[in-house]
């Protein structure tokens, strides 16, 4: 995922706070989405929990991906290249929710990150 | 002559399963929501669907981005959903129609969509998690399943026009089989919500209720906006609306809209079900 200057910069629409996973994200985020889709088994979700290292050389991570996992720095491992729906799986492994995730992108506390959702308290319902 | 009786649209939010497997429906945070399948329950009762199409995204399941299909047509006898990482997983076997897979693939490649077509295929909680809404508590399912995977993985997505178009190709083929069945078609996903990101958390109501207001009567309208349009005003994930968009296109009849549920939130979701019925034209 670019930058959002270096989007702009490419001539890539660029949506403020938000990755567009394209062409540039797949390849620059192959390795570390592939670890990711690797732990629909249990065997790897187990192997990666025994030795992070060791699993990530395995996927030949880049040192930007391996240090993001390290740091459980999620907004860096989008900038990696990293795709929510392939590290999702890698967060259910760090026994971390979407709503975890949120927080920890948005840098608020889990709670306030919940609380936000729920201020919008709207519901809608039509029957004919 | 086979009969599309209507389409059901809703949201697939996993958490939605684990609320199901944990008999949370009557909790007050789900409630809202499942309150919002009570017609829906009554409308297949009465209808009785026998096959179920479903519009769909998977998430990292059958598909990864060593190949990452723009449409994708299940085609096999049997489809399961199997863990997606979550040690979740292992819902009831969903028993396919290959015959009615491989007319309806005639019959868009035919309109010229070229869709990659599969004979195994796992499905995701984006399946799963409608059929346990719409049938829960069953031994097995009372349908057959016909799969049709959207890419809203990897940009570029398909247009939305695009894929209304490849909805409304589908009706047309489903109209053409000469089954007997009785057909529901399924869009799944949305509506706005935002996993990634320093915007984690968006939530655009004024743009869900816009898509809602529409669906039925004038889907055209949702064709205004382009893919990175949608993500700028859904949410990188709400531009799921495009597997609604599509499903809307398979209800080519007189569409009417019979009940709408819209609760926000759940999960990180603005969930949605919208139940639409499918009559038959008056010809002249």
């Amino acid at each position: 995922m670019l930058p959002f200057s270096r989007a702009e910069a490419s001539g890539k629409r660029a949506i403020p706070g938000t990755p567009v996973f394209d062409g540039d994200a797949a390849m620059a985020g192959y390795a570390l989405n592939a670890m990711c889709y690797s732990f629909n088994s249990a065997d790897n979700r187990a192997a990666f929990a025994a030795g992070e290292e060791a699993y990530m050389d395995r996927f030949a991570l880049t040192d930007q991906q391996r240090e993001a996992v390290r740091q459980r720095d999620v907004l860096g491992m989008i900038a990696a290249g990293g795709n929510v729906y392939y590290l999702a799986k890698l967060a259910g492994i760090l026994g971390l929710n979407v709503q975890d995730l949120g927080a920890l992108q948005t840098g608020v506390a889990v709670d306030d990150f919940k609380a936000a959702l729920l201020a919008h308290g709207v519901t809608e319902r039509t029957v004919s | 002559m086979s009969e599309v009786v209507g389409g059901i649209f809703t949201s697939h939010v996993p958490g939605i399963g684990a609320a199901i497997a944990k008999g949370l429906q009557d909790d007050p945070y789900w409630q809202p929501f499942f309150d919002g399948f009570i017609p829906v329950h009554a409308f297949l009762e009465r209808e009785k669907p026998d096959v179920a199409v479903v519009f769909y995204n998977d998430h990292g399941l059958n598909f990864f981005l060593d190949k990452m299909p723009t449409f994708a047509i299940g085609a096999a006898s049997e489809y399961r959903h199997e863990d997606e990482g979550w040690g979740i997983g292992g819902f009831k076997p969903f028993p396919g129609h290959p015959a009615l897979s491989w007319h309806i693939i005639e019959q868009v490649v035919g309109e010229e969509f070229d869709p990659v077509t599969c004979q195994s295929m796992l499905v995701d909680h984006a399946v799963a998690v409608p059929f346990e809404l719409c049938w829960p508590g069953t031994d097995a399912w009372p349908v057959r399943l016909v799969p049709i995977c959207l890419n809203t993985v990897q940009h570029p997505l398909p247009s939305p026009k695009r894929c209304l178009a490849l909805g409304r190709a589908v009706g047309r083929a489903l109209e053409s089989w000469q089954g007997g069945e009785r057909i529901v078609v399924l869009g799944t996903g949305g509506l706005s919500h935002q996993l990634d990101g320093a915007r984690a958390g968006h939530i655009n109501v004024e743009y869900d209720r816009f898509c809602l207001r529409n669906l039925a009567s004038d889907p055209e309208a949702m064709l205004q906006h382009d893919t990175l349009d949608i993500v700028e005003l859904a949410g990188s994930q709400g531009v799921e609306i495009l597997n609604w968009l599509a499903a809307r296109g398979a209800l080519r009849g007189s569409v009417r809209e019979l009940a709408s549920n819209y609760h926000v939130p759940i999960s990180n979701t603005a969930a949605a079900t919208v139940l639409l019925e499918n009559r038959a034209r008056v010809r002249a």
